[in-house]
């Protein structure tokens, strides 16, 4: 199963490096990892989504705690969240092509940040599957060049880890793969919840 | 906040960090350490945070002091009486500090054997190990001691020079990537880039290194740091949000855990080296006798639990006795205290255990169910969870469970035949038993004799069995015996050792002989790595590839040391050599010259399940298996 896993660390040299390592050195399967500024510039928040069955999550979870600069841990199990990747992406689009392209991003709700001679680039957030989605239906065009951050997670609700709001994220290591990957585990929502919650 | 008793000298300072770290821990709830210092003073609880012996906050006394100086200030405060290192041009400035002798610091030959000291002296003692080594190689000779230490959750602290902070990453001489490469070794380790920061650092090393589950620590220290001036008052204040000391377990838990106890019928408590770190032994007893629960240790745990007592199961596992391993495996509770569940204590998991249900006690969480799922978990420090669970045991005498017990102790204790011409290795550590009545500190290299001093020592005080468990470092006897004497100088310490392990840390009898050291090392000298040997009789048809060595005249190299050497090569003289070693004053080698061909039993071979052992000569007479001594009771 793929797991979220959310980890608030103190923001200091060593600590991707110390995460990264733990991670390796006892054999965790790492599928994406991201790290950004939170709004407390003490802390920084890694998004780090794993592969592993329930026994090894909690291994994951406990390894992570126990890492000094590791502030604080949550996966996301047993609660409903809000899962976005950011891709962008840099399609061959000679001028006969463009605006069938510009229209697929449109319905995708992508953004064109770069119009070259033959190329285009388009910007697109949202959850894994609606990338992957995207990009199935544009690799007939040419796919010149592509950049996906990696999940960022966060609980649905009140609850928080820590610090709320994080803007800006930067991309660090560990770009998630293009082949198709499971679902990331959720927990499935009740009727009522999903009657309540707007859609993502 | 910011006044605090100026260093006084060694003796002044002694007191501050006396109690093993987490004994008299005392509240049931974690701490966050940031607030910790200063909550400690107010609500009188019992030196909450024993490590930091004063209180913390913004300071102006370490104006005027540069960083050399005020690491060694922040040492004595930490009640530091004792350090061990080697010297070098990045950290000069630090030693030039030690010239005054504020601290007893041993010069030894190796860093490593300063890495191993400092573990030995923290094992022996309870306090924190120092070591003080300069850039580059100095720092990288430390990493096998750190590594030995981690995997045991030894508390030492590594100060290590460093290049100039603006040289760093320009491959400068004598610089390594100290940090980086250590990090996975330690618990913590801090690369010291601005003065102001290093108060602070010094006493979040104090406290991560000896709170929680113990572990080493390494802080790199750039020349430039230890050599600039400190202008302004600092906050030497720990900052660690995200670190979490676990005290008592939860109360709900610990309740379920003495239900399940009480309803057992054949429980096994299983202690680990977990309850010495805590100081649980007292604890560790009135729960065997109380309950009547038969009790085994880890090699790490030896020493806990008084071997004499007819309730001790002494060590299971791969070379552990029989009944322990048999009494494992038909236990129908196993609990567990401070110990990990080492593949070398379970043997096969699919088949360990397969009646029991298990209480884990561990103040690590990352220890519970990691390889054993078990079923009751108690998070937090042995001893005072072991006090709480103990209001709730009831005594049962569990007759049909000691009888089963104690026959199969009858039948299967551990035993060696005296049918060689030179001496068996066994036949020496018993002498040394008994002649000592297992009144001494031991150390040992990893191998045979290992696992034979485990097996034929009547361990019967904590913090007496000091060895290497989890790295299974060779080398690591010597300078651990060193170590020991040194933070208990009045005290016999004996390094049983093998000739392979002995060799690879040998230099450090020079330091030995330097100060005077009165250890004795029994080198159990079969010209062989005998355990390796001891595989490859067993696994690979007797082709012992590159395992035989052509060793020195142990007793002659001691001797051009300035130690005594000495040498047995007769049974008959083993007896009164052990007694000549004990009784001379100063450090003294023994070269024992043994036999060879000889291995340890019992044995879980790779695989096996833990009652599925290879017996050898144990249990010969009478010749029945333990299957059907199970079924008598
Ligand atoms: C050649 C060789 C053969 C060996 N054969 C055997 C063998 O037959 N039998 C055997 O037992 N070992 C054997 N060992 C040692 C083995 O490899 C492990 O090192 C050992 O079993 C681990 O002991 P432990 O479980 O007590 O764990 P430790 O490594 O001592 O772990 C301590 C545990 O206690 C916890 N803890 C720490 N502080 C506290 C506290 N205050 N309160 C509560 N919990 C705490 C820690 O989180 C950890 O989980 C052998 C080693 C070698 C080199
Ligand atoms: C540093 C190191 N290298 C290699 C090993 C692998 N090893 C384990 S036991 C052993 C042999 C030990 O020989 P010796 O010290 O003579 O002890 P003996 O088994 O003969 O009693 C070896 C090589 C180790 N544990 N540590
Ligand atoms: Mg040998």
């Amino acid at each position: 199963m793929r797991h979220v896993i959310t980890a608030l660390v103190m923001n200091e040299p060593g600590v991707l490096a110390h995460v990264a390592g733990m991670f390796s050195a006892r054999g965790f399967n790492i599928d994406s990892l991201v790290v950004g500024r939170t709004d407390d510039p003490n802390f920084s928040r890694m998004t780090i989504v794993v592969i592993a069955d329930d026994r090894t999550l909690d291994q994951v979870r406990k390894q992570l705690g126990k890492i000094v600069t590791v502030v604080r841990v949550r996966d996301y199990k047993e609660s409903p969240f809000v899962a976005r990747d950011l891709m962008l992406v840099k399609l061959s689009a000679p001028p006969k092509v463009r605006s069938e392209v510009i229209e697929l991003a449109g319905l995708f709700r992508g953004r064109v940040v770069d119009v070259g001679q033959n190329t285009i680039m388009v910007e697109l957030s949202g959850e894994e599957d609606k990338l992957d989605a995207f990009v199935e239906l544009v690799r007939p065009y040419g796919i010149r060049e592509l950049a996906r951050t990696g999940v960022i997670a966060m609980a649905r609700g009140a609850e928080a880890v820590r610090s709320a709001g994080s803007e800006d994220q930067r991309p660090a290591a560990g770009a998630s793969p293009l082949a198709r990957r499971e679902p990331l585990a959720r927990r499935q929502p009740s009727q009522a919840e999903l009657e309540a919650t707007p859609p993502g | 906040m910011s006044t605090l008793t100026p260093p006084a000298g060694r003796t002044g300072c002694a007191p501050a960090a006396k109690t093993p770290a987490n004994s008299s821990l005392a509240s049931n709830r974690t701490d966050t350490v940031s607030v910790a210092p200063a909550r400690r003073r107010e609500d009188g609880a019992a030196g909450a945070l024993p490590v930091l012996g004063h209180p913390t906050g913004r300071s102006s006394r370490f104006i005027g002091r540069n960083g050399a100086q005020i690491l060694l200030q922040m040492l004595l405060e930490h009640g530091v009486t004792d350090a061990f290192g080697y010297p070098g041009g990045a950290i000069l400035p630090t030693f030039d500090q030690l010239y005054e002798k504020q601290l007893n610091f041993i010069l030894v030959r190796h860093e490593q054997g300063a890495g191993h000291m400092a573990d030995g002296y923290a094992r022996a003692t309870g306090k924190p190990g120092i070591v003080i080594v300069t850039s580059g190689p100095g720092a990288t000779n430390t990493v096998t001691a750190l590594a030995t230490a981690y995997m045991d959750s030894i508390p030492i602290i590594v100060f290590s020079g460093q290049v100039r902070t603006y040289a760093i990453g320009n491959d400068a001489f004598q610089e390594a990537d100290v940090t980086g490469i250590t990090r996975p070794v330690t618990k913590r380790n801090y690369l010291v880039k601005n003065l102001k920061d290093l108060p602070r650092i010094i006493n979040e090393a104090f406290v991560i290194a000896t709170t929680g589950r113990p572990g080493p620590v390494l802080v790199d220290l750039p020349v430039d740091v230890t050599t600039a001036k400190m202008e302004d008052p600092v906050d030497d204040t720990p900052n660690l949000p995200g670190y979490r000391i676990y005290k008592g377990g939860h109360s709900r838990m610990v309740k379920a855990a003495a239900d399940l106890i009480n309803a057992s019928e054949r429980p096994v408590l299983y202690v680990g080296g977990g309850a010495i770190l805590s100081g649980a032994w007292q604890e560790v007893r009135a729960l065997a006798e109380k309950g009547n629960i038969p009790t085994t240790t880890t090699l790490l745990g030896l020493g806990t639990f008084d071997e004499n007592s007819p309730l001790s199961l002494h060590m299971l596992g791969m070379h552990g006795s029989a009944y322990a391993n048999y009494a494992v495996q038909d236990s129908d509770c196993l609990i567990a205290v401070g110990a990990r569940f080492d593949d070398r204590v379970t043997g096969n998991l699919k088949l360990f255990a397969p009646k029991a249900k298990v209480v884990h006690l561990d103040i690590d969480p990352s220890s519970i169910s990691k390889s054993v799922k078990v079923d009751v978990p108690v998070v937090g420090d042995a001893k005072l969870c072991l006090r709480d669970m103990l209001l709730h045991i009831e005594s049962r005498p569990r007759q049909a469970w000691l009888e089963r017990i104690r026959q199969w102790k009858a039948r299967f204790p551990f035993t060696w035949k005296d049918d060689s011409p030179l001496p068996k290795p066994q036949a020496i550590i018993e002498a040394i038993n008994r002649i000592t009545g297992g009144r001494a500190v031991f150390t040992t290299g990893v191998g045979q004799h290992q696992m034979w001093a485990a097996q034929f020592i009547r361990w019967n005080r904590p913090r007496s069995m000091i060895t290497s468990g989890g790295l299974g470092t060779m080398g690591y006897g010597l300078p651990a015996a060193i170590g020991a004497q040194v933070g208990r100088p009045g005290e016999l310490v004996i390094d049983i050792d093998g000739d392979g392990s002995c060799l690879m840390t040998v230099m450090e009898l020079a330091t030995m002989h330097q100060y005077q050291l009165p250890v004795k090392v029994a080198v159990l000298n079969n010209r062989f790595q005998g355990m390796v040997r001891q595989w490859q009789k067993l696994f690979y048809g007797g082709r012992f590839s590159h395992t035989e060595m052509v060793n020195p005249d142990f007793a002659a190299l001691a001797e051009s040391f300035g130690v005594r050497g000495l040498r047995c090569e007769n049974k008959a003289d083993v007896p009164r050599v052990v007694e000549e070693m004990v009784k001379h004053p100063g450090p003294c080698l023994v070269d024992f010259i043994c036999e060879t061909d000889e291995n340890v039993y019992p044995m879980v071979a790779s695989g096996k399940a833990l009652d599925d052992m290879v017996m050898g000569v144990v249990g010969e007479t009478p010749p029945n298996s333990g299957r059907d001594m199970g079924t008598l009771a």
